[in-house]
Formats: structure tokens, sequence, C-alpha cells
């Protein structure tokens, strides 16, 4: 077996993909298995966002000819073009989009990650990411302004003088107004989190549980402190959020 | 001067050797080793291009066009799929008609594959650059290049396997690992693009995506290229590898455990727990297997050792070992959890991947071009092996202390995140880094450029016409070592 076509063919290569394609991507499946995907219209049903009306209320004109009335299909739409812009240009290669219960990453970012935020499109397939250039995103909703991100989306600097974001002029018009995009752009990053009850989250301040963000002479603290038991990660879907 | 050079000169004295006839078409093999070339320049001249914006000195800023995520699109697909992709495949038709001695199922169609990948590659360059990427990584060729690819990809295992099964009797390592290979990278490329896609969403796709990841470098990536380093090796040093036993351990060892790591990519994340310990476990295992085979090799080298010294490929290839022992080294330890907390979404992940594409796979391909390049230019020699020399010396120098660099800078930013210190630091503590970064990267660009200048200059001065011989029968491999007809 171990040195002829058949065995190299069906156990070595067949059979073990199998085999790993089972523990390793069935059993996830089957773990979920019924938990429901919301569709893009179950997610607008969820409520408008206030960032979008916002949006709206200071950019009437421009809001008019991109998404006509807030309501939830204009909604919806902008969430999508959003996601669709967040993929297309690589956001998710700087910005990851789960919190782990360790390093201190709830008191940074807000309450871990679980596995109900992530049944939905928007998440088809999932944006994890793998490298934190920038910050993760996924409790980003409410944390900053529409203002802040307009001026930070033209221009990071602007901002945070470090920045080391790509500037997205293509986001506004040429007056200067965001555009279709960028609009969704903001909707998409302000919806991030909004479906957790309590949100917004900004380091140690937003209602979370965890006690205040210690001062740089409190690292000590924080040290000791970030051997969060990881076993609650084992997650009931759709459990304590 | 080395050893493939002193092989190349003595070409027009002997050419039945590097004319096999009809068996192999080294036309098709140059084509791909050319195409290979400029892809991997494309790569890393959008990597080059990426790693600017970490100075704040991108120099497109505000381009839609020159969007920097979409071009570090272009340098993760340009590796994979255009670097690496056409490389082994100009490899394999050099090796499995040579191993088999039959040849591939059909020149045609072998051509067609040549012409529909590039097409391919243009199309998927041209796809994420108007910003159309799938959010997969290592995945990112638009949804509707997927089937394509995918259809190619079938087509080159019926090609390859078709050779295979018409020998008869044992086979050598090197086809194990290709056989294998041949079944893996369709199926592993269709479970990554379109189960995540179109069957299933959240937590899921992600234990998928993580899955593909890691065998599109596990299963599609290492057999193929453990496959060419056992052809490749004994040839050159003109002798056996060293232990079949460990040949076989090394092959079962992999093909079993190496399936079972994808989740380590997303440790602490909602996928199950008791899953992500099976990832962490079955990733050590991977390492010790690895052992096993770098045993072989360095077993196999004992008394030859000179020829590091003087045979640039063998050099090539036994840094790229040595670089893969490091690596599965440190992601034995960095799959720990411990490691983890500090060490994921760091720089550190970015240079263990650097030290596994390039430092090892892109290290044995360009070991594989500096072999046979001028046998397929029908060149008499290297135009200039002293800028062979070159070209290793700054991509190895290039490529270590990248390495390390980036390993450091991402202890400094985990620490650092976990210390709750502002974002704004971390970035600021990392500038010195990136900026050290972009300069090895620069070195790897320049002895890449040498090298390409090389070949240029090869094909242009150093080509002998010489008339076709007969065609004169090629000895049948008989077991490893004697494995092939080439000789170096
Ligand atoms: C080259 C890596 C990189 C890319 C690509 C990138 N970012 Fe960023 N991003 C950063 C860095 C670094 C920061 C932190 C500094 C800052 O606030 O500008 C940041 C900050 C942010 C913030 C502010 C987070 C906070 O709360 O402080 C948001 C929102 C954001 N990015 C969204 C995006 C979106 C949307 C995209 C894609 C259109 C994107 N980023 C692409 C690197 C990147």
């Amino acid at each position: 077996m171990f040195e002829s076509k058949a065995g190299v063919l069906l156990v070595g290569g067949l059979g073990f993909f199998v085999l790993a394609f089972v523990v390793m991507a069935l059993i996830p499946m089957t773990i979920y298995y019924g938990e429901p995907e919301k569709t893009i219209d179950d997610l607008a049903q969820d409520g408008i966002l206030h960032e979008f009306t916002q949006l709206a209320e200071r950019f009437p004109e421009q809001f008019g000819k991109h998404y006509g009335e807030v309501n939830y299909k204009s909604y919806g739409e902008a969430l999508e073009l959003g996601h669709k812009l967040y993929v297309g240009e690589g956001c998710w290669h700087c910005h990851s989009q789960y919190i782990r219960p360790v390093s201190n990453e709830d008191r940074r970012w807000g309450p871990r990650s679980y596995a109900w935020e992530y049944q939905n499109v928007l998440q088809r397939p999932v944006l994890f990411g793998t490298r934190r250039v920038g910050p993760d995103l996924i409790r980003e909703g409410a944390r900053k302004s529409n203002d802040w991100h307009i001026a930070h989306f033209y221009k990071p600097t602007s901002v945070v003088p470090v920045s080391v974001m790509p500037e997205y002029k293509w986001f506004f018009d040429e007056e200067g107004y965001p555009n279709k995009k960028g609009m969704a752009m903001i909707t998409y990053i302000q919806w991030l989190g909004s479906w957790r009850q309590e949100y917004p989250y900004w380091n140690g301040e937003g209602p979370t549980t965890q006690e205040p963000t210690p001062t740089p002479d409190e690292t000590t603290v924080a040290r000791t402190n970030d051997s969060v038991d990881h076993e609650s990660t084992i997650d009931g879907h759709g459990g304590a959020g | 001067m080395t050893n493939s050079d002193a092989g190349a000169a003595a070409l027009p004295k002997n050419p039945a050797l590097s004319d096999t006839g009809p068996l192999v078409d080294e036309k098709l093999v140059l084509w791909y080793f050319l195409a290979s070339l400029a892809y991997v320049f494309i790569a890393m001249m959008a990597g080059f291009l990426f790693s600017l914006q970490f100075l704040q000195t991108y120099p497109f800023e505000g381009s839609e066009f020159w969007s920097p995520g979409r071009w570090r699109f272009v340098h993760t697909q340009g590796v994979a799929y255009g670097f690496i992709a056409n490389a082994f495949l100009g490899a394999l038709h050099w090796a499995v008609p040579r191993l088999t001695m039959h040849r591939v199922l059909s020149t045609k169609l072998s051509w067609f594959i040549f012409f529909a990948w590039q097409a391919i590659l243009l199309a998927t360059v041209a796809g994420v650059l108007s910003g159309q990427a799938q959010a997969l990584e290592w995945g990112e060729t638009p949804v509707w290049i997927d089937p394509v690819a995918q259809l190619g990809l079938i087509l080159v295992a019926f090609n390859f396997l078709t050779p295979i099964f018409k020998t008869k009797g044992p086979m050598y390592v090197t086809l194990w690992y290709f056989i294998a290979a041949f079944i893996w990278t369709p199926l592993v490329y269709a479970m990554g693009n379109f189960l995540p896609e179109y069957v299933i969403g959240g937590s899921a796709a992600g234990a998928i995506g993580g899955l593909f990841i890691h065998d599109l470098v596990g299963l599609f990536v290492t057999p193929l290229g453990w496959g060419l380093m056992y052809y490749f090796v004994p040839i050159i040093l003109k002798k056996p590898i060293w232990s079949h036993g460990l040949s076989l351990v090394g092959f079962w060892g992999l093909a079993f455990f190496y399936p079972l790591n994808g989740i380590h990519h997303f440790l602490y994340s909602p996928i199950p727990m008791f899953l992500q310990y099976g990832a962490v476990i079955a990733t050590i295992a991977v390492e010790l297997v690895v052992t096993t085979v770098i045993i072989n090799f360095f077993g196999t080298i004992i008394g030859r050792g000179d020829t590091l010294r003087t045979v640039l490929p063998i050099r090539w290839f036994y840094v790229g070992m040595i670089f893969y022992f490091t690596t599965c080294l440190q992601c034995a330890f960095q799959v720990t959890l411990t490691f983890q907390k500090i060490i994921h979404f760091t720089d550190w992940v970015v240079g263990h991947a650097h030290l596994v594409m390039f430092g090892v796979f892109g290290f044995w391909i360009l070991g594989i071009l500096t072999h046979l390049l001028p046998r397929v230019m029908k060149a008499s020699g290297w135009y200039r092996p002293r800028w062979n020399e070159w070209h290793f010396w700054l991509t190895g120098i290039g490529m270590l202390v990248m390495f390390f660099d980036l390993m450091i800078a991402g202890l400094i930013q985990g620490f650092a995140w976990r210390d709750l210190a502002p974002w704004e630091d971390t970035i600021t503590s990392s500038v010195p880094f990136w900026q050290l970064r972009t300069i090895t990267g620069t070195m790897i660009i320049i002895g890449q450029m040498l090298f390409m200048a090389n070949v240029v200059l090869t094909w242009k001065y150093m080509r002998v016409p010489y008339e076709h011989p007969a065609p004169t029968p090629t000895p049948t491999p008989q077991d490893e070592g004697g494995a092939a007809p080439a000789v170096a």
C-alpha cells in the first residue's frame, strides 16, 4: 500500500484529505447547522442605524442622488456596497474582525466575539482577518462619528498623524462630499458591532463589564489579568451575548 | 563557477544529454520558467509598493487604481499562482516524463493549459485591481475566475497522472508526492473557493478558510516542492537518497497530519475550542515529520558537503531546507496558545509566511531555475555565473534579515497591544522595522533583477547552435538515485 499507486492515490491523497475535511470542516459545519443566516433584508429590519439617517440629514442632496430615501432598502443597499468595498480594497488585510478572550483585547475593544455574530451574509466568506496593522473593527460601530470617518477616509493622517492607512479619495466626489461608496463604507463601518445591545465601546470607557483601562503604570495588573480562561471560547452559539 | 555551469558547458560535446527528443517539451518548460520570472518580479514590486505604504511614502497615494490593498492581492496571488505555480508546472514537465519514460497525456493540452493559466493570471490581476477580490486569503481570485481555474487544475492533474499511471512496478518517492499533490490541489481549491462563498457562512466558513490557507501551502506547494527536491538533489549529487524508510515516514506523516492543521490560523476565534486543540496537536506532529525529511536530506549530502560551496543549485536547495526546518520549528512553538496570545495578528506571522513561501519554496524554485534554465535555453552555460552568486547572497541575506526583523517587530507589537499601549504608539515603534523590511525587500529585488538580466544575456550570447542528434534511448529509471537520465 505504502508505495503503490492505488495506496498513494486513494489512502494518502483522497482518504486523508476526506478525513481532515470531516474533522476540520464538517464538524464545525454540523455544529452551526440550522443556525439561521441573516440576509441583507433581515439585517436592515434589525433597525436602521442612526448614523445612516445622519448621513441623509447632513448631505441631503448627495444622499438623495445616491440612495433616495432613508428606508430598509437603501440601508440594505449601503450595507451591501460597504461590505463589497471592504473586501475589494483589502481592508481585511489590515484589520481583523474578531476579538479574542486574551491579551486584554476585551478591554481595548469590547466583549470578545461569539459565533452567532457571524451568522449573516455580510460575513460570507467570514472576515476574521489574520493581521492587525490597524485596530480590530468588529466593535467599531458608533465609536467614532461620521465626520471623523469622513476626515479619516479622505486623509487618515489628518486625524491620526502617524497613521499608515491609505487615503481613500475615491470615496468622495469632486466637491469633497462622500459619494455613494463613501456613504456605504461609513454605514458598513458604523454597523459593525451595532447588533449588540450595549454599544458603542471605546477603550475601557464603554459599557463593558471590565475594569476601566489601566493607566500605564498599572500595566503589571494587566499582565496578570490577561490569562482569561480560554475554555470559555467554546461557544454556546447564540449564547451569552 | 558552479557545477551546473560546468555541466552546461560540456553540453555541445555531448548534446544528447540535454536533448531527450520528444519526451520532454523543453520549450514549454522554458516558457513556464519565463512566465514564472515575470510574475515573481511583478509580485515583488507589488510587495515593495505596499511596504512603502507603511512608511507613509506611498507614491500613488489617493489613486483608486493604485489602492495599496488591491496591490497586496497582486503580491500574494502573483507569488502563489504566478511564480510558484508556473515554475512548478515547468519543472513538472521536465521531471514527470523523465521519471516515467512516458510523455504527458497530450502536448497540445500542455500548451493549452499554459496559455489558459496565463490568461487566468492576467484576469486575476485585472480583477483584483478593479476591486473584485473574493474575501478569502490566498484565494482572492475574483469568483468568476474560480471555476475556470478549477478546470485548469483538473486538466493539469489528468495531464500528469496519465504518464504516471502508465508506469509499471514501484514508483520513486517523487511520484508519491506528485500523485498526492495532483489529487489534493483541485480538491483544496474547490473546498476553499466554493464552500465558504456559496454553501456555508459564519464561523464554520472560517474553519474552512483556515483549512484552505493551510492546505494551499501544505497540499499543493509542499508536496510538489519536496517531490522536486527528491528528484533534483540525488541527480545533482549523483547519489541516492540516504534512507528509503525515512522517505516513507516523511511522505505518509505529511499526508496524514498536514491536512489536519487548518484551524490553527484562527486560534481563540469563535470556532469551537476542541477543534482548535486538535489543530494545535496535529501541527506539532507535522514538525516531527518534517524533522525526519530534513534528516534524510542531510544524510544524503554527507560526503558531498563541498557541493554547498561549488554547486549553486544545491546551495539554494539546502539553504531552503534549513529555512524549512526553521519555519516548521517556529511553527511548533507559535501554534501553541501561549505564543498565540502575543504573536497572532502581528508582523511575526508575516515574517513566517515570507520564510515559508519565499525562503523555502522560492529558494527551491530559484535553484531549479539556475540549474535548468541554461539547458532549456540550449545555452552553453550562464552568461555571468558570478551574477547568480550575487543573486543568491542578496536574496539569502535579504530574506534572513527580513525574517528576524519581522519576528522582532511582531513581538514588540504583540506585547505593546497586550499592555494596552495606544495604537498610535504601536505604529511608531514598528516604523524602524518596516523601514528595514523595505530595505531587505529591495535587496531581494535587486538580486532578482540581476538574475533576470543574466537570463536575457544568456539567451542572447550563450546559446549554442548544434545539430539535433538521432534520438538516443534514455535509461529507464531504476530506483531513487539513478532516477533520471539528466546528468548534472
Ligand atoms: C495598510 C493598512 C490599512 C489598510 C489597507 C486599511 N487600514 Fe484602516 N487603519 C490602519 C491603521 C494603521 C489604523 C490606525 C491609525 C488610524 O486610525 O488611522 C487604521 C484605522 C482605521 C479605523 C479607525 C479605527 C479606530 O477606531 O481608531 C477605521 C474605521 C479603519 N481603519 C477602516 C478601514 C477601512 C474601511 C479600510 C478599507 C477601505 C481600511 N481601514 C484599510 C491601516 C489600514
